[in-house]
C-alpha cells in the first residue's frame, strides 16, 4: 500500500511524459483523462484500507533517507485522518477538472494539460507529506503550475492577476521558510540528538517544547504565511482577481484543492506545533474568522461579476473553515474538514457551472444574463443544486459543515463566547441572499437579453462532469457520517493531544521570566496553569 | 405502537420516490413532458397511498397509546454530537400525517385540472411531492436537527413554487423575499438549537421534554423566543409576516397546499411539540399570545382592503394563524391543533374555490382574446367579478360553505374551533398576567368580527350582485357567457372540503355542551386524542360562563355578516370601500397601504445594508485592503528603483565603493 500512495502521488507527473509524446490535442485530453482517472480509481483501495480507528501515526507510511546533508530532512509520505479525505478530493476532482476544460482550452493543449498535472501531483504531496520540508517543497510544486495556469490560459488581466497572486503568497512563505529553519534546529535540539529534523513525529512530540515567546513569533510567521493562502480577511485581495482571471480549470483547482492547502496546514502544523500561541491566538482568528464569513458575504453580495461573487463567497465559506478549527474541539474541527470538502464541491461546482456560461456566452456580468432557465433546464438543475449546496440548504453538504461549526464554536471551551456562533451563523442568512439573489439574476425573468436566446443546454460530457459532484453533494448531506468517521479519530487526538503540551509546557514556563506582553498574552499565572490541567484530566 | 411505527420511513419515503420519478422522467424524456395527467396521478398516489398507511396507522392507534420511535442511521455525528434520521410516531405527529397527506392529496388531484394549461405540470407535481416528503419530515421527525431539515425544505419547496413561473420577475421576486424572511426566522431556530445541544446534550424531543428541569426559567425563555422567530417567519406572525401575502404569486394549488393548510400551521406544530417545555415560561406564553393576537387583528385589517380575492384570503390565513398562536400562548395547545385542522379543511377550500374563479376568469379573458379584443384585466380581483354564482354554482356553494365555517357559525368547522380559543384566551385571564389576556381576548373578539365580516364581503363580492367585467369594460360586454365552472375533477375536490368543513368541527365538540345536557363530559375526541402529547392549560371556567363565551362569539359571527350584507348584499364593493375608507379616513389608509411593513424593512434593513455593502464594502476591499498589497509593493519597486542606481556597471565606480568600504572598516578596526 504504501508503493500505491507513491505511486497515486507521482502518476499524474510521469503522465506529463505521455502528454509530450502524443500529438493531437485531442489525444492530449483523452490521456489526461485517463491519467487522472486512473489515479483516482487507484486511490481508492486507500480510501478502503484506511483504517479509520488509528490515530497519532498516519498510514502506508514512506519514510526515506535523509537527503540535505547532516539535516534530518526526509522524503515522507503518509494518510491519517486529517489529511485522507482531502487527498481524496484531490484525486476525485481531477478527471473533473480535466473534462470541464475539454472544449474551453484550444491553447497549447498539451502545455495545459501538462500544468494541471504537476499541479496535481504537487496538491497530493501537500496532503501526503509528513515532513515540514517536504510539505515546503510539494507547496512550492503547486505553485509555479498556478502561476503558468492563470498566466498563459487566464482572462484579460491575468498577467497582473497571476503576478499578485504568486509574489503575495511567496512572500507569506519565505517568512514561513524562515520561521521553519528555526523549528527545524529548536526540534533537532530537544528531540533528535542536536540535528535539524522535521519530521511530523518529532515536531508533535511531547518532549519538542517551544518556549512561549518563540512559539508568538514562529506562530505568526507560519500564521502569516496560512493566512495569505486560505486567504484569510484581511489577507484575501489576491483571490477574487485570480479566480476571475484563471480559467475555468484554474479556478476550480484554485477553490477545490488549492485554498485546501492553507486551511489543512493550519490543522496539521499551525495548531499542533505552537499549541500555545494557538489556543492564545484563537480568539483573535476566530474574530478574523467570523469577519471573513460576513464581509465576504456583504462584498459577494454587491459583485456585479458572476465569478468575483462565487470568489467573495469562497471567502465567506473559509472563514467558517478557520472558526471552526479554533474552536478547539472534535465537533469545531471535523465541522471544518468536512466544510473543507464541501466547498471543495459546491464551489468547484460552481466555478464550472460559471465556466460553462462563460464558454457560451463570454461574459461573466450579471446583466448580461437572465431568464436562461427556459433554455438550459438540465443546466438549471445542477445549477441550483450547487446553488442550495453553497447555502447550507440542510440535506445537502453545506449544511453539514456549517452546522458542526458553529456547534464546535457555541460550546468551545477556548473561545468561550457563544457570539462567535451567533455572529457568524448570520452568514447563513446573508448566503441566501447573495446566491439566491444571483442566480434569480441569472437564470429568472424573461429573456432580455437577444444572446441569451441562442443558448443551448449543456452537453453529455458536461452533464456527466457535474453528476458525481451532485451525488456527493447530496451524498455527504445525507450520510456525513460516511466521510467524518475516517478524520473523528485523529482530530480528537490531535487536539487532544495539543492542549496536553500546551498544558505541560505552560506549566514548566511559569516560573520562567517572561516579558510583560507574553505573561499577559498567556496568562501564566499558578492558577491557570492548574485549570488547564484540571481540564484535561476531565477529558 | 412499536409494531406500526416501521411503516413511518414509507410515508416518508413514498412521496419521494414521486419527487424522483415525474423529476427524471420529466428531465430525461421530452415526450414525458407532455403527458401531464400521467405525471399528475403519479403525484397524486404518491401522496395518497401514505394517506392510507396514515389512516391505517390512525385506525391502529388509541389515545392511550405510547409513542414509538425508529431510528434509519446516524446523520450527523463529531464528538459527542450526534442525531439520527429517527421518526417519532405519537397522537401529535399522526394528527399532522393525517392533515399534510389527507388534504394534500386532495389538492394534488385537483390540481391535474388546474395545471392541464401549463406548459411542464411534471416539474409542478415533482416539487409538490418533495414538499409533501419535506413536510412530512418536519412533523414526524423526532429531533430538532431532522425538524429543521423538514423546516427549511419545506421552505424550499415553496420558494421553488412561487417562483414556479420564473419568467415573470415579480414572481420570482416573490419566491425569493419568502425564502430570506424564512432564513431571517432560520438563523433564529438554529441558535435556539445550539442552546439546547448546550443545556442537555442532545437536541431529540425526548431527551428535551424529559429534561425539561435541567433548563432554566431564562433558558427556556431565550430558547423560546429564538423559537417563536423561527416560527414567526414560518407561520408568518408579527414581525415577519409579510412574504405570505406576496407568496401568493404561485400557482393557487400551491396557495392552498403550502400557503394554507399545511406549511404555515408548521410553528404552531412544533410550539405543541415543545408544549411541555414551553409552559415552563409564563412570560414567553404571554409574548407568544400577544404575537398571536396582535397579528391576527393587524392582518385582518389589511384583508378589509383588498381586492385581490387571493390577497384576502392570504391575509385570512395570516389572521387565522395569529389565531393560533394566541391559544398556544393561552396554553390550549389541542384548541391550536384543532384550529389547524378545520383550517386546513376550509382555507384549502377556499383556496381551490378561488383558483376556480381564477380559472373562469382567465377563460373569459382568452376567449375575448380569441375574439380579438385586446382586453386586459386582473383575473383575480374581484372588482372585475360579481355575480358568479348563477355560473360557477358548484364553486359558489362550497366557498360559501367554507366561509360560513371561518366566519365561526355553528356547527361548522370553525366555529368549535375558533370559539375554543376565545374560551381559553378568556380563561387565560384569570392566571397570571390575566389583565393582558383579557385585553388579547377582547382584541380577538374584534377580530373574530371583522373575519366573519370580510369574508362575506369576498363572497359577496365575488359571487353576488351583478357580473361588473362588461360594465367596467365596455369591450368585455357578454362576456358572461364565457363563465362556466370548474370540471367535475376540480369540483369534487372542492365538495369534499367543503363536507369537512362542515363535519370537521366534531372531533372538538366542547366537553361542557355535551355535559349541560348529558352530564357525561368527556366528548371531546381530539382533546382525548392528544391528551398525552400536549400539556393544556386547566380550564377553571364554570360551564354558565363558557355558554356565554360561546354565544357571544356567535353573536360576534353574526353581526359581522349581517353588517357585510348590509354594506355589500348587492352592491359594487369598489364604492361601499370608498364609503368606509371616507368613514374611516387615515386609519383605513394605514390598513390599505398594509402598514407599509414592507416599505420600512425595505428602507431601514435591506436597502442600507446593500448600500453599505456596494458604497463602502467593496470599495474598502479594492481601495484600502488592496490598496494595501500593492502600496507594499509600490514601496519595494520604490525603493529598488533608488538602489539600482548604485548599479551603475562602470568598474571605476564600484572600485571607488570598495576603497571606501576598506578605509571604513579598517578606521572601525583601528577606532
Amino acid at each position: 500500500m504504501e508503493l500505491l500512495l507513491n505511486i497515486v502521488i507521482y502518476l499524474p507527473l510521469f503522465g506529463v511524459l505521455l502528454l509530450l509524446l502524443v500529438r493531437k490535442d485531442e489525444w492530449v485530453r483523452w490521456s489526461s483523462l485517463l491519467i487522472t482517472t486512473a489515479t483516482f480509481v487507484l486511490s481508492l483501495p486507500l480510501l478502503l484500507q484506511f483504517d479509520i480507528t488509528a490515530t497519532g501515526s498516519a498510514q502506508y507510511l514512506t519514510v526515506g533517507e535523509p537527503f540535505l546533508g547532516d539535516w534530518d530532512v526526509k522524503y515522507m509520505v503518509g494518510l491519517d485522518g486529517l489529511s485522507m479525505l482531502l487527498f481524496m478530493l484531490t484525486t476525485f476532482m481531477a478527471p473533473i477538472v480535466v473534462l470541464s476544460s475539454w472544449s474551453s482550452i484550444n491553447k497549447h493543449v498539451a502545455g495545459f494539460y501538462s500544468m494541471l498535472l504537476i499541479l496535481q501531483t504537487g496538491s497530493l504531496g501537500v496532503f501526503a507529506a509528513l515532513d515540514l520540508f517536504m510539505f515546503y517543497v510539494f507547496f512550492e510544486l503547486t505553485q509555479i503550475p498556478m502561476f503558468f495556469l492563470i498566466g498563459i490560459w487566464g482572462g484579460k488581466d491575468r498577467i497582473y492577476a497571476t503576478v499578485k497572486f504568486f509574489i503575495y503568497t511567496l512572500v507569506g512563505w519565505l517568512l514561513m521558510l524562515v520561521a521553519l529553519i528555526y523549528v527545524g534546529y529548536a526540534a533537532g535540539n530537544m528531540v533528535n540528538d542536536g540535528v535539524f529534523t522535521t519530521d511530523w513525529r518529532l515536531l508533535t512530540d511531547h518532549a519538542f517544547q517551544l518556549g512561549l515567546v518563540e512559539q508568538t513569533w514562529l506562530f505568526l510567521a507560519f500564521g502569516f504565511a496560512f493566512c495569505i493562502k486560505v486567504p484569510i480577511f484581511p489577507f484575501h485581495s489576491w483571490l477574487p482577481l485570480a479566480h476571475t482571471e484563471a480559467p475555468t480549470a484554474g479556478s476550480v483547482v484554485l477553490a477545490a484543492i488549492a485554498l485546501k492547502m492553507g486551511t489543512y496546514a493550519v490543522l496539521r502544523y499551525l495548531i499542533p506545533l505552537f499549541p500555545n500561541a494557538a489556543i492564545a491566538f484563537a480568539p483573535m482568528f476566530a474574530v478574523l474568522g467570523v469577519i471573513g464569513i460576513i464581509y465576504g458575504a456583504l462584498v459577494a453580495m454587491v459583485q456585479k461579476d458572476v465569478k468575483k461573487l462565487v470568489a467573495y463567497s469562497s471567502i465567506s465559506h473559509l472563514g467558517f473553515v478557520v472558526l471552526g478549527m479554533f474552536a478547539f474541539n472534535t465537533i469545531g474541527a471535523q465541522g471544518a474538514i468536512i466544510q473543507m470538502v464541501n466547498h471543495g464541491l459546491s464551489t468547484g461546482a460552481l466555478f464550472i457551472i460559471v465556466g460553462m456560461l462563460y464558454e457560451r456566452r463570454h461574459t461573466r456580468w450579471i446583466s448580461d444574463f437572465g431568464g436562461i432557465a427556459r433554455k438550459m433546464p438540465v443546466f438549471t438543475v445542477m445549477f441550483m443544486i450547487a446553488t442550495l449546496a453553497s447555502i447550507g440548504l440542510p440535506g445537502l453538504n453545506g449544511f453539514v459543515g456549517e452546522f458542526l461549526i458553529l456547534v464546535g464554536t457555541f460550546n468551545s471551551e477556548v473561545l468561550g463566547s457563544y457570539w462567535y456562533a451567533v455572529i457568524g451563523a448570520l452568514g447563513v442568512i446573508l448566503a441566501a441572499v447573495y446566491m439566491l439573489w444571483m442566480f434569480q439574476r441569472v437564470m429568472f425573468g424573461p429573456v432580455t437579453n437577444e444572446e441569451n436566446n441562442k443558448l443551448t443546454d449543456i452537453n453529455a460530457r458536461e452533464i456527466g462532469l457535474l453528476i458525481p459532484i451532485m451525488l456527493f453533494i447530496v451524498w455527504i448531506g445525507v450520510r456525513p457520517t460516511d466521510f467524518t468517521k475516517y478524520s473523528e479519530a485523529e482530530v480528537t487526538h490531535l487536539l487532544e493531544d495539543t492542549r496536553t503540551r500546551a498544558a505541560t509546557i505552560a506549566q514548566n514556563t511559569a516560573d520562567d521570566r517572561l516579558p510583560g506582553w507574553a505573561s499577559r498574552l498567556y496568562d501564566v499565572t499558578p492558577q491557570m496553569v492548574s485549570n488547564v490541567k484540571h481540564e484535561n484530566q476531565e477529558e | 405502537m412499536d409494531t406500526y411505527v416501521h411503516l413511518v420511513p414509507w410515508i416518508i419515503a413514498i412521496p419521494l420516490v414521486g419527487f424522483f420519478v415525474n423529476g427524471l422522467l420529466g428531465l430525461a424524456f421530452r415526450s414525458y413532458r407532455d403527458m401531464k395527467t400521467v405525471s399528475g396521478i403519479i403525484a397524486t398516489l404518491a401522496v395518497a397511498v401514505p394517506f392510507l398507511l396514515a389512516v391505517y396507522l390512525f385506525l391502529m392507534m388509541q389515545g392511550d397509546s405510547e409513542s414509538a420511535s425508529i431510528s434509519l442511521f446516524t446523520w450527523i455525528q463529531a464528538g459527542d454530537f450526534t442525531t439520527d434520521i429517527g421518526y417519532r410516531l405519537d397522537q401529535l405527529s399522526l394528527l399532522m400525517t393525517l392533515v399534510v397527506t389527507g388534504v394534500g392529496a386532495l389538492i394534488h388531484f385537483y390540481a391535474i385540472g388546474y395545471m392541464a394549461g401549463d406548459e411542464s405540470p411534471w416539474k409542478f407535481f415533482a416539487f409538490m411531492n418533495l414538499f409533501i416528503f419535506a413536510m412530512l419530515n418536519l412533523v414526524l421527525a423526532d429531533n430538532m436537527l431532522l425538524l429543521f431539515l423538514g423546516w427549511e425544505g419545506v421552505g424550499l419547496c415553496s420558494y421553488l413554487l412561487i417562483g414556479y413561473w420564473y419568467t415573470d420577475m415579480a414572481k420570482s421576486d416573490a419566491a425569493k423575499k419568502a425564502f430570506l424572511y424564512n432564513r431571517v426566522g432560520d438563523f433564529a431556530f438554529l441558535i435556539a438549537m445550539l442552546l439546547i445541544f448546550q443545556t442537555i446534550g442532545s437536541l431529540s424531543f425526548d431527551a428535551i421534554l424529559n429534561g425539561t428541569e435541567l433548563f432554566t426559567t431564562d433558558q427556556v425563555f431565550i430558547i423560546g423566543l429564538l423559537i417563536l422567530i423561527g416560527a414567526t417567519g414560518k407561520s408568518a406572525q408579527i414581525p415577519l409576516f409579510v412574504w405570505l401575502p406576496d407568496a401568493m404569486a404561485g400557482p393557487t394549488p400551491v396557495s392552498a397546499l403550502i400557503h394554507a393548510a399545511t406549511m404555515v400551521t408548521s410553528g404552531v406544530y412544533v410550539i405543541s411539540r415543545l408544549s411541555s417545555f414551553v409552559m415552563m415560561s409564563p412570560e414567553l406564553m404571554l409574548l407568544i399570545a400577544v404575537i398571536g393576537a396582535f397579528t391576527a387583528f393587524i392582518a385582518a385589517t389589511i384583508a378589509l382592503t383588498r381586492y385581490d380575492i387571493k390577497a384576502v384570503l392570504a391575509y385570512s390565513t395570516v389572521s387565522q394563524l395569529g389565531f393560533m398562536f394566541l391559544a398556544l400562548g393561552s396554553g390550549a395547545y389541542v384548541a391550536a391543533m384543532f384550529h389547524v385542522v378545520t383550517h386546513a379543511f376550509f382555507k384549502a377550500c377556499l383556496f381551490l374555490g378561488s383558483g376556480s374563479v381564477i380559472h373562469a376568469m382567465h377563460h373569459v379573458e382568452h376567449k375575448l382574446h380569441e375574439e380579438g379584443k385586446d382586453v386586459h384585466f386582473d383575473p383575480q380581483d374581484m372588482r372585475f367579478m360579481g355575480g358568479l354564482r348563477k355560473y360557477l354554482p358548484s364553486t359558489y356553494m362550497t366557498f360559501l360553505i367554507a366561509t360560513i365555517a371561518i366566519a365561526g357559525i355553528p356547527p361548522l368547522a370553525g366555529f368549535f374551533s375558533k370559539d375554543e380559543i376565545l374560551v381559553m384566551a378568556f380563561n387565560a385571564g384569570l392566571g397570571e398576567y390575566g389583565a393582558i389576556y383579557f385585553g388579547l381576548w377582547a382584541l380577538a373578539l374584534i377580530t373574530a368580527f371583522m373575519t366573519a365580516f370580510y369574508m362575506f364581503r369576498l363572497t359577496l363580492g365575488t359571487f353576488h350582485g351583478s357580473f361588473r367585467l362588461p360594465e367596467k369594460i365596455t369591450e368585455a360586454a357578454g362576456s358572461e357567457k364565457y363563465l362556466h365552472d370548474s370540471p367535475f375533477t376540480m369540483t369534487s375536490v372542492l365538495w369534499v372540503l367543503a363536507a369537512l368543513s362542515i363535519v370537521g368541527g366534531f372531533i372538538g365538540i366542547p366537553n361542557f355542551v355535551v355535559a349541560t345536557f348529558t352530564g357525561t363530559a368527556d366528548v371531546n375526541l381530539l382533546s382525548n386524542w392528544l391528551d398525552r402529547v400536549t400539556m393544556d392549560a386547566e380550564l377553571v371556567l364554570s360551564k354558565p360562563v363558557e355558554w356565554m363565551l360561546l354565544f357571544g362569539s356567535v353573536l360576534v359571527a353574526l353581526s359581522g355578516i349581517y353588517v357585510a350584507f348590509l354594506l355589500y348584499g348587492e352592491n359594487d364593493p369598489e364604492t361601499q370601500d370608498n364609503r368606509i375608507a371616507a368613514r374611516f379616513g387615515a386609519l383605513y389608509q394605514v390598513w390599505n397601504e398594509k402598514y407599509r411593513l414592507d416599505e420600512i424593512y425595505e428602507g431601514f434593513i435591506v436597502h442600507p445594508t446593500v448600500r453599505f455593502s456596494d458604497r463602502v464594502l467593496a470599495v474598502f476591499d479594492i481601495k484600502f485592503i488592496d490598496g494595501f498589497v500593492n502600496f507594499v509593493a509600490s514601496v519595494v519597486r520604490f525603493t529598488g528603483s533608488v538602489v539600482r542606481y548604485f548599479q551603475t556597471g562602470v568598474v571605476q565606480t564600484y572600485a571607488v565603493a570598495i576603497v571606501l568600504g576598506v578605509i571604513i572598516v579598517i578606521s572601525m578596526l583601528l577606532f
